[in-house]
């Protein structure tokens, strides 16, 4: 469970481009179900993602992780919660040109330093799985766009996080890849993953895989449904 | 599951020539005791009072480098980095260049 | 371990990455094996020659005395070994009788010396392979040269010293000392200078100093001198050889630098990916010293183990001519094999060190930027 009260998030501040991204945001995240972020692009979804991955501190207010205060934690701590807590997939996947799909998947185990074999059987099963096991040893540049969105997705999974974050994950797919996409998260929550997915796409309300919808505009929560 | 050699491997594969060459090197070098030609050498320089090495055998003045003579450029100052002091950009140290004797 | 399986990780995702551009990082490794090479061979050269002249020149004479006439080099009467003979601290005295020939048969000058002891016999010659080399002489053949006075003088060559031993004795010319005072003119009570032995090392410098107050129009010429003067021409060599060199250096620290510096805004957001799914600023910096340190290892044991390799086996073609001139009488010699280590940490920290140090400053610049800046 994720908790956030009155978090607030400006950025530049005290600068003449000061701005405030969230204005007071409280927030429950329940584990093992979907919960989605709604709203315009410039709402905040993104940033309020940041926040409950990791990536960020607030500016003001609380962000409880298992009743754990984090929003204060030096960036060390934050770095390990999001090693071993998180996994994310991004908007365009932010895969890492150049490199094979394996050595993708394996990126966020290598600061964990477990045993190669233990580490390659996983992924292995991953890629199986999720049917690119014989793209295992090719560039990620080379692979399709279904292909590419699984890499991602193994990626998230390679360290067996509870929670999975996904910013805008169809916004550059077409409609099949999204309905697939989104399939594939259904799998992982019937799995108990807690999901958290930012998104505008309408096509991702419509197929009722979120749990609850909070709808974001000009940095706060205008409704949760339900 | 499909085994492929590991990237920190091959690094090592590149890495093994390299060091082979260096320690080779090194195993060369200290395995070398006093060359076998440097004793004869050194019973030549004793027998016949030799001064210098057979290097700069091109004219008169540079064939003994460290010995003053009729033809030399190189008179009075042993000390000094060239054939020509003043060819050197920096003088000898100060130690060298203090009158000697009394 | 953990750790060890760690960093074994960050060096596979090094590698991948460097595998990634493969031709560039090649060429990278390949110009700076050889800016190694050359920095390595230019040392080797000049440390392993100042040792060679060092080993060789340790049994020289301690002190010689020459005598000057109007500040030049002059004539050493035999009366002058008298009245140093009875000096304190001097175990032993003898003349040396050696000069210079210059042959216009092959353009070459000779050393012609007359030792007193283990010399030659009287009109016999022992020659240095170098002369047999360029004249075409065997033992047994006849070597006329042309007297101080146009008369011919003809030589038996009774023995050519060995070839090893080319390095001090390539031209030289022994002959008897009555030969030698019939060749050029000398009369018999006159040496070239003077060579000392002295009964404690120690005291050579006061030797010295004694010996010039006794006899004011003489210059001794100590031992430590003649060592120090191979130290100073074969440093100036190298130094002159560096000097070319730095020109090449500093185009490589300029590659080296762009390639290290430049961080291209892809390099940046790769960064932040693995910053954003968990990597600490540390792990990032980590992996990025295996790359510098990679390539510049590598980089350094092959340049050097090639320097070696062109020094002392192959007879440093490229910087033999810089370090030991040129001549018609070359003598042919091989350099002993060695290692300073001061000279290889040197060299260590010249070239690798720098390399990694580059590659690390803007990626720590860049792994401080927030994790979450790629998703902004």
């Amino acid at each position: 469970m994720i908790e956030l009260s009155a978090v607030t998030k400006t950025f530049n501040a005290g600068r003449p481009n000061e701005y405030p991204a969230l204005r007071g945001v409280d927030l429950t995240i329940e584990s093992g179900r979907v919960t989605a972020l709604r709203g315009p692009s410039g709402s905040g979804k993104t940033t309020l993602l940041t926040l409950i991955g990791c990536l960020a501190r607030p500016s003001s207010g609380r962000v409880r992780l298992e009743g754990e205060d984090i929003s204060a934690l030096p960036e060390r701590f934050l770095a390990e919660l999001r090693l071993r807590r998180f996994g994310f997939v991004f908007q365009r996947f932010n895969l890492i040109p150049g490199l094979s799909a394996l050595d993708n998947i394996l990126l966020p185990a290598y600061p964990l330093g477990l045993p190669y074999h233990d580490l390659r059987a996983r992924a292995d099963a991953l890629m199986a799985s999720l049917e690119i096991d014989h793209r295992a040893a090719t560039r990620v540049d080379w692979l399709s766009g279904g292909e590419v969105q699984r890499v991602a997705i193994a990626r998230a999974l390679v360290n067996d996080p509870p929670v999975i974050i996904a910013d805008e994950p169809t916004a550059h797919l077409d409609s099949r890849l999204s309905l697939e996409f989104l399939g594939l998260l259904g799998r992982l929550k019937d799995a108990g993953k807690t999901i958290v997915i930012a998104s505008h796409d309408p096509l991702v309300f419509e197929t009722g895989l979120p749990d609850r919808v909070a709808d974001l505009r000009d940095g706060r929560i205008v409704g949760v449904a339900p | 599951m499909k085994s492929s050699l590991r990237k920190s491997t091959l690094a090592m594969l590149v890495l093994a020539p390299a060091l082979a060459v260096f320690f080779g090197a090194m195993a060369d070098a200290l395995s070398q005791g006093e060359a076998a030609d440097e004793a004869a050498m050194r019973t030549e320089v004793a027998a016949w009072g030799l001064t210098d090495l057979a290097l700069f055998t091109e004219a008169r003045y540079t064939r003994h480098p460290t010995q003053a003579d009729r033809h030399a450029a190189f008179q009075d100052h042993p000390g000094a980095l060239e054939h020509f002091p003043s060819g050197a950009l920096m003088p000898p140290p100060p130690l060298l260049r203090e009158p000697a004797g009394p | 371990m953990n750790g060890f399986a760690r960093q074994r990780y960050l060096l596979d995702f090094t590698v991948a990455s460097l595998m990634r551009r493969p031709g560039r990082n090649l060429s990278l490794l390949l110009v700076y094996t050889l800016v190694v090479f050359l920095l390595a061979s230019a040392m080797l050269y000049s440390q392993a020659i100042k040792g060679k002249a060092a080993a060789l020149l340790r049994d020289s004479p301690e002190v010689v005395v020459q005598r000057m006439e109007a500040g030049r080099h002059a004539l050493m009467p035999v009366s002058y070994l008298e009245r140093l003979g009875r000096l304190r601290g001097v175990a032993h005295v003898e003349g040396r009788l050696w000069g210079y020939y210059y042959d216009p048969v092959v353009a070459a000058n000779y050393t012609v010396m007359a030792p007193d002891r283990d010399g030659a016999l009287p009109g016999q010659a022992r020659i240095g392979a170098g002369i047999a080399r360029v004249r075409g002489l065997a033992p047994g053949d006849v070597l006329s040269l042309r007297g101080y006075d146009g008369r011919p003088h003809a030589f038996t060559v009774a023995e050519v010293l060995p070839a090893d031993s080319e390095l001090v004795s390539a031209d030289l010319l022994l002959i008897a000392p009555a030969d030698f005072r019939a060749f050029f003119g000398l009369p018999e009570d006159v040496y070239t200078d003077l060579a000392l032995a002295v009964t404690n090392p120690a005291e050579v410098r006061q030797v010295a100093r004694k010996l010039a107050e006794r006899l004011p129009d003489c210059r001794p010429i100590l031992r430590e001198e003649v060592l120090r003067t191979y130290e100073s021409v074969f440093d100036w060599r190298e130094g002159l050889l560096l000097a070319v060199l730095a020109g090449a250096v500093c185009a490589f620290l300029i590659f080296a630098w762009d390639k290290a510096t430049g961080l291209s805004a892809e390099e940046r957001r790769e960064i932040g990916i693995l910053r954003a799914i968990g990597w600490e600023t540390g792990d990032v910096l980590r992996m990025k010293l295996w790359e510098g340190g990679l390539i510049s290892f590598t980089a350094f044991c092959l340049g050097y183990g090639l320097a070696h390799i062109h020094v002392f086996h192959a007879g440093a073609p490229l910087f033999a001519g810089v370090m030991r001139g040129w001549s018609v009488l070359q003598p042919h010699f091989a350099l002993t094999p060695q290692v300073d280590a001061l000279q290889l940490t040197t060299l260590f920290l010249l070239s690798v060190v720098p390399y990694t140090v580059v590659t690390l400053v803007p990626v720590w610049r860049a792994a401080t930027v927030d994790p979450d800046s790629i998703m902004r």
